[in-house]
């Protein structure tokens, strides 16, 4: 696993350390065997698809599903069996979780009240907290008189106060409409980076993951599949499971049987049998007969590096900034090509790809990643 | 404002509020009839045809109070009511707690079995229960009808309760461990002022079942601990019946209780849909 750069301070010891966790649910098993160290200040994001047991594994953390196997441990002390009031995580809800019945205040001077901390101090840390969340027009008003993202930011605004040592959050923007989404996404994004405080989010969006996460933990059937920061899982997955998962539109992904003869040249013996993936940017498309241009990587595609395979459009969407083709090639495999133009192609105009393969990934036939055959003979 | 509705057809309507009022006076008319039967003499009561017409006398209530002190039945009844729906909900709201957010595989299971003693005739338990009661020298007291009482509401308390607080999202109380809650502040910050209609609604209808509530009054207690249905009963005796002087009782016995349901209907109602309008 490799450690991310930009850490600028350097701490020994992991912050939160999970070793070998395990859940069950009656006969099944929810979270297999799951290590992770956290460091002070990350922000980790588990995604994976649904019934990943992303949710799972953060509850876990939190405390409100006992642990079946394995260790937890916070800030140097074991914390596997300890209840959750106790271990000073602090959660936002993918509901929100409100108190419906107290106010917007008494909604995030909560935990304060119980910590048994001076009033002056709570109104101090409230009152602070509601002017970074912008609520402090709302204090008075109960939840129920609160747009969702006012209750979203309540939510937040009731972890905050307490200044836990990590905070929880559970998909917390997929109640809201798209645009709110985009806008406290950024909000998270520049809380996180004030407060610097260590933070677990969970989400099925891999698009929060990417922009948010110092480190994303991609997870699949209770286990995880890999561990790093954004950009080391878009260009180095470990397997096709996570090439697929992270970036959009997927990773385009070749059988070896259906590619040109001459690119086959190019796969690694091992990946005979499996694929070849090609992120979609990766991909020029001409007008039959013309030689490649355009394709988010311009001119720069060398023909001798690439492959050529000739297809028809089937479906051009045209994005604005960028515009995506879909292509079916003669072998009979769907192309996504990414283009950083306009094209004027359409829908059963016949193209040609080309390919870069210098950027290919190829899979072996249970979904690893193969080595490029650099050593092999043209 | 919510706009109005364009009117329904007259005739529909018009059919509607008959059949209502067919339904609610034939459900009322007994309760009428009792009413004014408590005001008749012996004579006009049994008279045929029935006399709509009549001098009201308050004799039959004098001598009701007379025969058997009213006051002391009605204490019994009050008592009993109160402590046994006390006692009930101390009982049913943990139980219903821990189904309702710590569902288990045999949560299901264990709710049905519970409704399920209730289709049991009680007295298909009165041997047994007459002779615990008798055995642990509880016979004719308050604290026999209490515990009695109590157990058998228990179950649809659990049930009402179980489904009021399944109307809770379990993510609130998680919230409050999260922020550090211990169980009893839970339950006492979160869990009571969220649950309080249901808690409400149940402990009202529990406490009409009690005050109603003859058979095991009839059977486990008698002149010391019995409540207002032992008083009417004593009313139907072997000696005859004296209609008057039964419905005397019976208006007395039920007082209470019908002004105290009609102050708290609101409440009763939404325990009776049982959490499901929202």
């Amino acid at each position: 696993m490799t450690r991310t750069s930009r850490d600028l301070q350097d701490i020994p010891m992991a912050f939160l350390e999970l070793n070998g966790v395990e859940k069950f649910f009656a006969q099944h098993r929810a979270i297999r065997g799951i290590d992770l160290s956290i460091e002070r200040g990350e922000f980790i994001v588990f995604v994976g698809p649904s019934g990943c047991g992303k949710s799972t594994l953060l509850r876990l953390i939190a405390g409100l599903e006992r642990i079946d196997g394995g260790s937890l441990r916070l800030d140097g002390r074991d914390i596997t069996d300890l209840p959750s009031s106790r271990r000073d995580l602090a959660m936002v809800f993918q509901s929100y979780a409100l108190y419906p019945h107290m106010s917007v205040y008494d909604n995030m001077s909560f935990a304060l009240k119980l910590a048994g901390a001076p009033p002056e101090e709570i109104r101090a840390k409230v009152e602070r907290a509601a002017e970074v969340l912008n609520l402090t027009a709302y204090l008075d008003r109960t939840p129920k008189a609160l747009s969702g993202g006012q209750r979203q930011r309540v939510a937040i605004g009731r972890a905050i106060v307490r200044s836990p040592k990590v905070f929880l959050f559970d998909e917390p923007l997929s109640n809201l409409d798209a645009a709110l989404r985009g806008q406290t996404r950024v909000e998270i994004a520049k809380l996180h980076r004030d407060l610097g405080a260590t933070t677990i989010y969970v989400t099925h969006d891999q698009v929060e993951a990417m922009t948010l996460a110092s480190r994303v933990v991609v997870l699949r059937d209770g286990q995880v599949e890999q561990v790093g920061t954004p950009l080391e899982l878009y260009d180095r997955p470990a397997n096709q499971f996570v090439a697929q998962f992270i970036g959009t539109p997927r990773m385009n992904l070749v059988p070896c049987g259906r590619l040109p003869e001459a690119l086959q040249r190019h796969a690694p013996r091992a990946a005979a049998n499996g694929s070849m993936g090609l992120r979609p940017e990766a991909i020029g498309v001409a007008p039959r007969g013309q030689g490649a241009m355009g394709g988010a990587m311009g001119g720069a595609m060398g023909g001798a590096m690439g492959g050529a395979m000739g297809g028809t459009v089937e479906l051009v969407e045209a994005l604005g900034a960028e515009t995506l083709l879909y292509v079916r090639t003669v072998e009979g495999s769907q192309l996504v090509a990414r283009l950083s133009e306009r094209t004027r192609c359409e829908a059963g105009d016949e193209v040609s790809l080309q390919l870069d393969t210098a950027q290919a990934l190829w899979f072996d036939d249970a979904g690893r990643v193969v080595a490029p055959q650099k050593g092999l003979a043209a | 404002m919510t706009p109005r509705r364009p009117a329904p057809f007259p005739v529909a309507t018009a059919l509607r509020a008959v059949a209502a009022w067919a339904v609610a006076l034939l459900l009322f008319f007994p309760i009428a009839w009792l009413g004014l039967t408590a005001f008749k003499t012996e004579l006009q009561a049994v008279a045929v045809p029935p006399q709509w017409l009549f001098a009201p006398t308050l004799e039959n209530f004098h001598e009701v109070q007379g025969r058997s002190d009213y006051l002391h039945y009605a204490l019994n009844s009050v008592v009993t009511s109160v402590l046994s729906t006390v006692l009930g909900l101390m009982l049913a709201a943990p139980a219903a707690y821990a189904m309702a957010f710590f569902r288990g595989r045999w949560t299901r299971d264990i709710l049905m079995w519970m409704l399920s003693t209730k289709m049991m005739p009680a007295v298909g338990a009165l041997v047994p229960v007459y002779v615990l009661a008798q055995k642990s020298q509880l016979l004719d007291t308050q604290a026999a009808l209490i515990i009695v009482f109590a157990l058998t509401n228990l179950p649809i308390m659990v049930w009402m309760l179980y489904s009021h607080f399944r109307d809770i999202p379990p993510e609130i109380l998680e919230a409050a461990r999260m922020d550090g809650a211990t169980l009893w502040q839970e339950v006492r910050l979160v869990l009571l002022p969220l649950g309080m209609g249901g808690i409400a609604s149940t402990g009202l209808l529990c406490l009409v079942l009690s005050w109603n509530e003859a058979f095991w009054s009839l059977n486990l207690s008698a002149a010391k601990a019995g409540t207002l249905a032992t008083l009417i009963a004593s009313y139907s005796s072997p000696e005859g019946l004296f209609w008057a002087k039964l419905s005397a009782a019976s208006l007395m016995a039920i007082a209470p209780i019908v002004v105290f349901g009609w102050f708290s209907q609101k409440q009763l109602v939404q325990g009776l849909t049982f959490g499901a309008v929202k």
